[in-house]
């Protein structure tokens, strides 16, 4: 793997956008190029100051921009929560499904309408706790799905409860006396599940993020990137983290680049250091490729490709 | 006003005269309105639905995954109609329990699909081999909030072909969840079943816009209440949402707008609801008591009410075919002009409610419960219909 993402690289890149955005600001008012992606028109946001989430949703754009996707046949799917809300904000065929359920939505798009790049974009309690079992069997059939997951630690819209992702010993409103239960390596799981392209990123690391996006559309098959994300109203509050600023010094000082690293040691713990990285990157035919390539050899010239599915219009 | 209808795609239709059972032939009716996407959880006894639609659909052009679980199907075939499909899924009472959350995602989002429930022996696990109808209820009301869905009972294979196309033209023309509420007699009777040829079979095609990206509005309505639809990559980057919603689809949490939304989605059906009704009825002029019967219980009914008028008795029939939305105007009607309702359903009482209800105090009203695992004796039927016509 070539990815030399360091930190250096990180205070250079945002440098260069403090300067950038100076710039604009005194000299030149242009648009934000990530607006176009957005719908201004239900500004403002529900997110808390310091919430990670809408550094992700300025990265997601950015990939949008680098990655020259064709923005008619993407659609984004979101489950419940506060990253759930993503769907509501970014100006594309977007669906705000129920609690866990963003991926199997997902996949009823996607094979109804295999010209979509859909992408669900959902946060760690929706896609691990209630949505667990469709998120590793969606890995398994790897759908082609690019799954955005921002990791906060902590059921945050509902007000500080235990995730399956929370790391041991933190404090949360449902265990008032510390966390006991061990945590989920989200890394490891999907991949174990079969997942073809598998990354670590947090909202410290804009670039890098916004890079994975942009390869995650380039693989055919399932895609899952966490991105670690500041709660400072619940999780780090409660847990005497400090704000949303604490959480970039601490992810700057904490993170570990290790492309490729084996996601065994990718497991999180509170104050401990955060591997990121790009961790797998894997060819394997897709669900689509495997169902045709199935059909095609019982069936013969008895399988009739699925046509688009267009009921004629009333 | 009828809904627009264009003819079925011969491609999809098993035109011919079969010795199928009804599971069988809910697929095909499935296949001949249209449907290309199917989501299912296997369960017993409706899993032969999706057997055969699993076996079908690579030769007529179309996708069948089998989920890791009912919560996953009954989403999985909503995600697919916005993809473009129409799409259904199959299931019985615990996989129907599961499955309530995305009727009311359905309801709420007027996403249009069809799920078809083959019910069996209840609570929880109950008789997963033996019938009931004990479902009825949860087919209306399963899903938390204020909704109106539309839910048919066919009694018979035929029907089961005949009414699943025109649940999934229900499904279109309203933009709402069809319930499909077989039960295991029906679902594994085999009879005769007549599939007529494509041109001879009406499906409603989904009510898509044709409205610029600039005037559509996707949740709004022109006069009659069901907005027009647009599906994923069309362009109009439009935004679906389970909460309470404003017409461009925001999320906009008033009480203003809920009162708008949740009246318009049960409006939409229930001043429709006589257009809906559909029900067979037979000598109900100068009866004294009628039977009201739908699904496998209709057909056991007949064989007593065959029995009454062989005493003398003046006994009506009226099967519903629709139960939901329920057809008030005709019970109402009825009950001014007869005695009782004798209701015999393979459950403790629920269909029975709401002729009491309607029948507003004009006609007594009689029960015959089952609790399920069987079918009515005709004579426990008759028994009934002799001392209400007292």
């Amino acid at each position: 793997m070539s990815d030399n993402c360091n930190d250096d690289l990180d205070n250079d890149f945002n440098n260069e956008l403090l300067k950038n955005d100076l710039v604009h600001l005194d000299l030149n008012p242009v648009e934000n190029p990530v607006e176009r992606f957005l719908r201004s028109d239900r500004v403002p946001h529900i997110w808390c100051p310091g919430c990670g989430i809408g550094t992700t949703v300025n990265s997601f754009a950015r990939a949008l921009i680098d990655s020259k996707i064709d923005l008619g046949s993407l659609a984004l799917v979101s489950g419940i929560g506060c990253t759930g809300r993503v769907a509501g904000y970014v100006k594309l065929d977007s669906f705000h499904t129920t609690h866990g359920r963003a991926i199997p939505f997902a996949t009823g798009l996607k094979l109804a309408n295999p010209k979509l790049n859909v992408v669900v974009y959902s946060g760690d309690g929706d896609l691990s706790a209630i949505g667990g079992n469709h998120l590793i069997h969606a890995a398994r059939r790897n759908i082609d799905l690019k799954v955005i997951c921002v990791n906060n630690l902590i059921y945050a819209m509902t007000g500080g409860q235990t995730a399956p992702t929370t790391p041991d010993h933190s404090t949360t409103s449902t265990n008032p006396y510390g966390v006991f239960e061990p945590s989920f390596n989200l890394p490891h799981l999907v991949e174990a599940a079969g997942a073809v392209y598998v990354a670590r990123w947090t909202t410290y690391h804009v670039r890098q993020l916004s890079r994975a996006i942009s390869e995650a559309f380039n693989k055919k098959g399932f895609s899952f990137i966490e991105v670690i994300s500041p709660c400072p109203t619940l999780y780090q509050r409660r847990n005497k983290l400090g704000d949303g600023l604490d959480a970039m010094r601490d992810y700057k000082e904490k993170s570990k680049v290790r492309n490729g690293c084996p996601t065994s040691e990718v497991g999180m713990t509170m104050t401990g250091e955060i591997i990121v990285g790009k961790f797998v990157d894997r060819e394997r035919p897709d669900y689509q490729t495997m169902m045709r390539a199935q059909f095609n050899q019982s069936l013969g010239d008895r399988f009739v490709e699925q046509q688009e599915m267009e009921p004629v219009c009333s | 006003m009828k809904a627009h209808t264009v003819k079925a795609d011969p491609h999809g239709v098993l035109t011919g005269t079969h010795f199928m059972d009804g599971d069988h032939a809910c697929c095909e009716g499935a296949l001949a309105a249209g449907s290309r996407f199917a989501a299912g959880y296997p369960i017993t006894p409706s899993t032969e639905v999706v057997e055969r639609f699993a076996s079908r659909v690579p030769m007529v052009g179309g996708t069948f995954i089998q989920m890791e679980d009912e919560l996953a199907a009954s989403i999985t075939l909503q995600g697919a109609v916005w993809g473009g499909a129409k799409a259904f899924t199959v299931t019985s009472g615990p996989g129907f329990s599961l499955m309530m959350e995305h009727i009311g995602y359905a309801a709420m989002t007027e996403t249009p699909c069809v799920f078809v429930d083959v019910q069996r022996g209840g609570p929880s696990t109950g008789l997963p081999t033996l019938p009931a109808q004990a479902d009825m209820m949860q087919a209306r009301w399963g899903s938390h909030g204020d909704y109106e869905i539309i839910a048919l009972c066919p009694n018979s294979p035929q029907e089961c072909f005949d009414l699943t196309i025109k649940a999934f033209n229900l499904a279109e023309e309203f933009r709402v969840p069809v319930m499909f509420m077989m039960d295991e007699v029906v679902g594994h009777m085999t009879e005769k079943v007549v599939i007529p040829p494509a041109d001879q079979i009406e499906v409603v095609p989904r009510k898509h816009t044709h409205k610029s990206v600039e005037e559509y509005l996707p949740y709004g309505t022109n006069g009659d209440q069901v907005p027009e639809m647009a599906h994923a990559g069309d362009g109009y980057n439009f935004h679906v949402t389970g909460l309470t919603h404003d017409e461009r689809g925001y999320p906009n949490m008033t009480p203003q707008i809920q009162d708008k939304l949740v009246r318009r989605l049960q409006t939409k059906i229930t001043d429709a609801a006589d257009r809906i009704a559909m029900f067979e009825e037979e000598e109900l002029e100068g009866a004294d008591v009628v039977v009201v019967s739908y699904g496998i219980t209709s057909r056991v009914a007949q064989r007593a009410i065959g029995m009454a008028r062989d005493r003398g008795l003046r006994v009506g029939k009226l099967r519903l075919i629709t139960a939901w939305p329920f057809p008030d105007t005709k019970i109402r009607g009825l009950a001014e002009t007869i005695k009782a309702f004798v209701v015999p359903e393979l459950n403790l009482g629920q269909m029975v409610r709401e002729v009491q209800r309607a029948a507003g105090g004009k006609a007594k009203t009689y029960a015959v419960s089952h609790a399920g695992g069987g079918v009515h004796n005709p004579e426990d039927i008759l028994k009934v219909i002799v001392e209400a016509s007292r």
